[in-house]
């Protein structure tokens, strides 16, 4: 093994939260900073030739190579863990970027309620309204804490929207439920392709309060705080699974990338595959990889980040014997408790009789409604809400092709094809995003039997869902159906039910926990900085620190968090660098 | 790209899309598509491998009074491609044993490669394309639900819908069947002015769009 001359800093890492840090830390410090990243460079100029649906959305391209590395699944201890060997419920990234290039750019806040999930619950409908196995927590900070985090993320990617709520004036034609906000977005809502505004008039007949998707795919040209300019969304429908072409879809690689190209106190390592965080005497040392050429590095650092996603970010933890390992039988430990993915459905699939033109969009052109992460749970059984929604990420044919009204059985031969040809531009989604609590038997570990490319052991999901998540859908199936209705449907095929975690069907990346915030260490990895309790050179950037999901995409949230992580670290911790307080 | 045998299969020109060339073998020259049949070099199948699966992929999506379908889109050529390249030796999947069976939600856990697959299901096909219609549409039924019928699906929708680059989709026959322009720089004009009207600008390729050819996947990955 090869020892490298010491550095300051190590991000394990280059997506969104990685660079943002490393943006941080650049531009504020004169710190020397090395990020490691798995994957290869990419850039905005190599992703025109990236608009193919095969080698892209359906190949993957743009994903974790799986053969190398993959995530073991299991519904409970009872049962065995058996590798996910293609990928389907979550797309994990590569490369410079990460999981934030191929990312659709729905923004949201977290409502103030998130943040404090089990003192809400309780205070409103008392203990007794818990599900049993509930491992639910408070943050150990307050929507207000986060929001001026909230607007410098914001800022940093121009999101697109409208304010529901500035400084308490509620505001129609905004989330008029979401948390007070001390600025406008930075750019105008985006336009609304077909579907979204039949979402907008459908949802407003019936009494509900739509608003357009906060959106990275910025609407109209943008130039940031840091100087970085970025066109305006054109639409064009190749957004999820892909990166954009014209770089108005806010990634890393065209938001954080330009500040940091050029700064000489900034290196970027790519394809180097981090094994372990070698700690010593309670304080991180160095990182060990192997790098692009298949040679074991020893990099030391005096300040290490891990940015390498939820799952990661709880397997070098468990890898490198950082922290105790959560055990769901006694409760004991902390690394890997509170695993959460998030309940994504499609909670009506709406067929009309007019086409759609649904090639035209973009990852967060669409339209949701908040009135069901704001409802009263008195008269119904479960306790969590969510956002009903529709988006138009741009219907492409390989993905979208075939589907067809419930009356239809065939699935091959001519008169499937002839109704799928019919509906193939005359079919939508109404969707469904809820909360997915956090329990005591959800939780990540080490798989005894199956490794990664280097024999490393791969991380064990052991995930189900309760019966508040499947009467939360049950229920918001029902509310998706009337919408569909307002929206003119001439058919409808309902969601059937959430019954057992699957990993075959895609619900977002949205994967949380594993090195969770909390209040002390006796039950959290990270403190309200996301430094870690007893290894105080060491901090966790991303979603493993979220203790629950609460039902928005996470992505700007962990950037929020970012920011506040790198002003503790500038303005405190290096000037005494121990255990923040 | 390694050829181990030399198998062709035979189509007329006037079956297979309009007749256009890049969506054929790169090598097979213009010439071959005004004279009336083309020969194009299978890289997996054998020549009567990819005669049943032609007959197949026609009855999953015929041509009939709906529009052309499987045989006129070179279905069958995609398919052909995508077996010999890296995907069709497992690329995209996580291989390491052990192989156990699991519950349904913990997804496809076979050990076939989408090549093993196809082998095998071809025997089960038999001579599928000496079949009549009726015959055939019957053995489709009998194994409908098995992996490899289902997989043939996917490859059949695949190969519909891909970018002409792959070998599918000859002549954008299926980008026009239902109206997808494939890639542009964008709508932005456009995205929210036809509401309720069908709006269909030309298809076009993404060679076509950039001017140039582009490497598909089964041409670059190992």
């Amino acid at each position: 093994m090869k020892t490298l001359r010491p550095v300051d800093v190590v991000i394990v890492g280059g997506g969104w939260t990685g660079l943002t840090m490393a943006k941080e830390l650049a531009t504020r410090t004169p710190l020397k900073i090395v990020v490691l990243e798995r994957g290869g460079p990419r850039k905005t100029r190599d992703y025109i030739d990236n608009m193919d649906e095969l080698d892209y959305a359906v190949r993957l391209r743009m994903m974790q190579p799986i053969r190398d590395e993959t995530v073991t699944f299991r519904h409970s201890v009872r049962d065995r863990a058996l590798p996910i060997r293609q990928y389907g419920s979550f797309l994990p990234g590569t490369g410079v970027g990460g999981s934030g290039e191929h990312w659709s750019g729905i923004s949201y806040r977290y409502y103030p309620h998130d943040f404090r999930r089990l003192s809400h619950i309780v205070e409103k409908y008392g203990r007794e309204r818990l599900p049993e196995d509930c491992a639910v927590r408070d943050w150990p900070i307050t929507y207000d804490d986060l929001e001026p985090d909230y607007e410098r993320a914001e800022r940093l990617m121009g999101i697109s929207g409208k304010a529901g709520n500035l400084r308490g004036r509620q505001i129609e034609g905004g989330n008029i439920f979401e948390g007070p906000r001390s600025s406008e977005y930075p750019t105008p809502p985006m336009k609304l392709p077909h579907l979204a505004a039949l979402f907008h008039d459908g949802a407003h007949a019936l009494g509900y309060h739509p608003f357009p998707l906060p959106a990275a795919t910025t609407s109209v040209p943008y130039t940031n705080p840091d100087g970085v300019a970025r066109a305006g969304c054109s639409f064009c429908g190749y957004c999820e699974r892909f990166g954009c072409m014209i770089g108005a879809k806010a990634q890393p690689t065209n938001t954080l990338m330009p500040v940091l190209a050029h700064r000489n106190n900034f290196e970027l390592r790519t394809g180097a595959w981090v094994r372990r965080v070698i700690v010593e005497g309670g304080r991180v040392r160095g990182i060990r990889y192997v790098d692009s050429r298949g040679e074991e590095i020893f990099q030391p650092a005096d300040l290490v980040f891990l940015a390498s996603w939820t799952l990661n970010n709880t397997r070098l933890l468990l890898l490198s014997g950082i922290g105790e390992p959560y055990d769901p039988e006694t409760g004991k430990g902390v690394v890997g408790r509170n695993l959460t993915h998030q309940v994504t459905v499609a909670a009506a699939t709406v067929f009309f009789e007019k086409p759609l033109n649904g090639f035209m969009g973009a990852g967060s052109a669409g339209v949701a409604i908040g009135d069901f992460d704001a409802m009263d749970h008195s008269l119904v059984n479960f306790c969590t809400g969510g956002t009903l929604y529709t988006v138009c990420y741009g219907t492409r044919p390989i993905a979208n092709f075939g589907v067809v009204p419930p009356g239809v059985r065939a699935r091959w031969g001519s008169e499937w094809k002839k109704a799928a040809l019919h509906y193939y531009d005359r079919t939508g989604l109404v969707r469904f995003y809820g909360e997915h609590l956090a329990y005591r038997a959800n939780y990540m570990d080490l798989d005894p039997v199956y490794k990664d490319r280097y024999g490393d052991p791969l991380i064990r999901m052991t995930l189900d869902w309760r019966d508040n998540e499947r009467n939360m859908v049950q229920f918001m199936t029902g509310r998706a159906v009337e919408i569909a209705r307002a929206m003119g449907a001439v058919e409808i095929t309902p969601f059937p039910g959430l019954k057992r975690y699957e990993v075959t069907r895609y619900q977002g990346t949205h994967i949380q926990g594993g090195t969770i915030i909390g209040a002390n260490e006796t039950d959290s990895v990270v403190s309200m900085y996301l430094q870690h309790w007893r290894v105080p050179n060491l901090f966790m950037l991303g979603a493993s620190a979220f203790p629950q999901n609460p039902s928005g995409n996470p992505t700007l949230t962990a950037v929020a968090l970012t920011y506040r992580a790198a002003d503790a670290v500038i303005q405190r911790y290096l000037k005494n660098p121990s255990k923040l307080s | 790209m390694r050829r181990s045998r030399r198998h062709f299969l035979t189509v007329s020109a006037t079956t297979l899309g309009g007749l256009l060339v890049y969506t054929l073998d790169r090598k097979a020259g213009r010439g071959h598509a005004q004279s009336g049949d083309i020969k194009i070099p299978l890289r997996f199948f054998t020549k009567d491998e990819a005669l049943a699966i032609s007959a197949a992929v026609a009855r999953i999506f015929p041509s009939d009074e709906s529009g052309p379908g499987a045989s006129e889109a070179g279905v069958v050529i995609y398919i052909d491609r995508q077996l010999a390249s890296a995907y069709g030796r497992d690329h995209y999947r996580y291989t390491q044993p052990p192989f156990e069976s699991g519950a349904p939600e913990q997804g496809y856990q076979g050990k076939e490669t989408p090549r093993e697959i196809y082998r095998a299901g071809l025997k089960s096909l038999g001579r599928f394309h000496l079949l009549n219609g009726a015959a055939q549409d019957a053995r489709l039924k009998q194994i409908e639900n098995t992996p490899f019928f289902l997989l043939l699906r996917t490859h059949t929708i695949e190969g519909m819908f891909c970018d002409p680059m792959h070998g599918g989709n000859a002549d954008l026959i299926g980008w026009q069947l239902i109206g997808f322009p494939g890639p542009r720089m964008g709508y932005f004009d456009d995205v929210d002015r036809h509401y309720g009207a069908a709006f269909r600008p030309k298809p076009a390729s993404l060679a076509q769009i950039l001017g140039r050819p582009v490497r598909p996947s089964e041409d670059t990955e190992p």
